[in-house]
């Protein structure tokens, strides 16, 4: 299969839903085949890739920080742009501007970029296909 | 004629708007067109043998196909399901979307 370029639209908050689950596991078998994938963060999605995401301990469970090994989205993010471009491809994760200002998210993970929708109608015009995840 | 995948997220027993996305389904395919229908978190949970889940089991014989992804049976613990229905990776969705097929969310 020759390299596609898919737009991909998420909206959910980082740690609430099942969809982002489901998103992560969908660009993670994108990057894995080379694709290019330009990712448009809105609302509440916009504070997935959020630099000052820190991982806990659980003392509910008496579990210390390193044995509960909490992922955070920073990191999930972060770990598809490495594997995007180790397969030759590559990821465009675009936060948008006014839902990171409202949330006070705007410090991102290396390699991703503030913006607007209009980023997204440009994914959707450039690219093979589009699929949009939205909020229940 | 087009070729859609419809991605069900939602369990229908949870959901009343999951008995119109089968309609929509069905509605393709009476069309002329192709659909897959992909169900994917706790839509999974009407694939099971013992679910009262009507609707889904119509739309099995009405010419849609039917998947459920596998890592939400497992987390489920659902290791049987109604005929019709195929269980599936994910990457079923970027085969989809690199053949360049319709693909909605819900």
């Amino acid at each position: 299969m020759s390299q596609k370029t898919f737009a991909v639209a998420l909206m959910n908050p980082p740690y609430e839903s099942e969809n982002l689950t489901t998103a992560f596991r969908i660009l993670a078998a994108m990057a894995q085949r080379g694709h290019k994938i330009s990712v448009f963060t809105y609302e509440g999605a916009s504070a997935l890739a959020f630099a000052k995401q820190a991982p806990h301990p659980n003392p509910v469970h008496g579990k210390n920080l390193a044995e509960e090994n909490h992922p955070t989205t920073k990191d999930q993010v972060a770990a598809l742009l490495a594997l995007a471009a180790k397969n030759g491809g590559k990821v465009d994760w675009v936060n948008c501007g006014m839902c990171v200002d409202e949330r006070g998210v705007g410090e991102f993970v290396a390699d991703t970029r503030r913006g607007s929708p209009a980023d997204f109608h440009s994914f959707c015009e450039a690219a093979d296909n589009v699929l949009a995840i939205p909020v229940k | 004629m087009a070729e859609y995948l419809l991605i069900e997220s939602r369990d229908p027993f949870e959901s009343n708007d999951v008995g119109y996305y089968y309609e929509l389904a069905r509605g393709l395919v009476e069309a002329g067109n192709k659909v897959t229908l992909f169900l994917v978190q706790n839509a999974v949970f009407a694939a099971r043998p013992s679910a009262e889940a009507p609707k889904l089991r119509a739309l099995a014989g009405s010419g849609v196909k039917i998947l459920a992804d596998d890592f939400a049976l497992k987390e489920r613990g659902i290791a049987k399901l109604v005929d019709g229905v195929a269980v599936a990776p994910i990457e079923t969705v970027v085969d989809h979307l690199e053949a360049g097929h319709k693909a909605l969310w819900h």
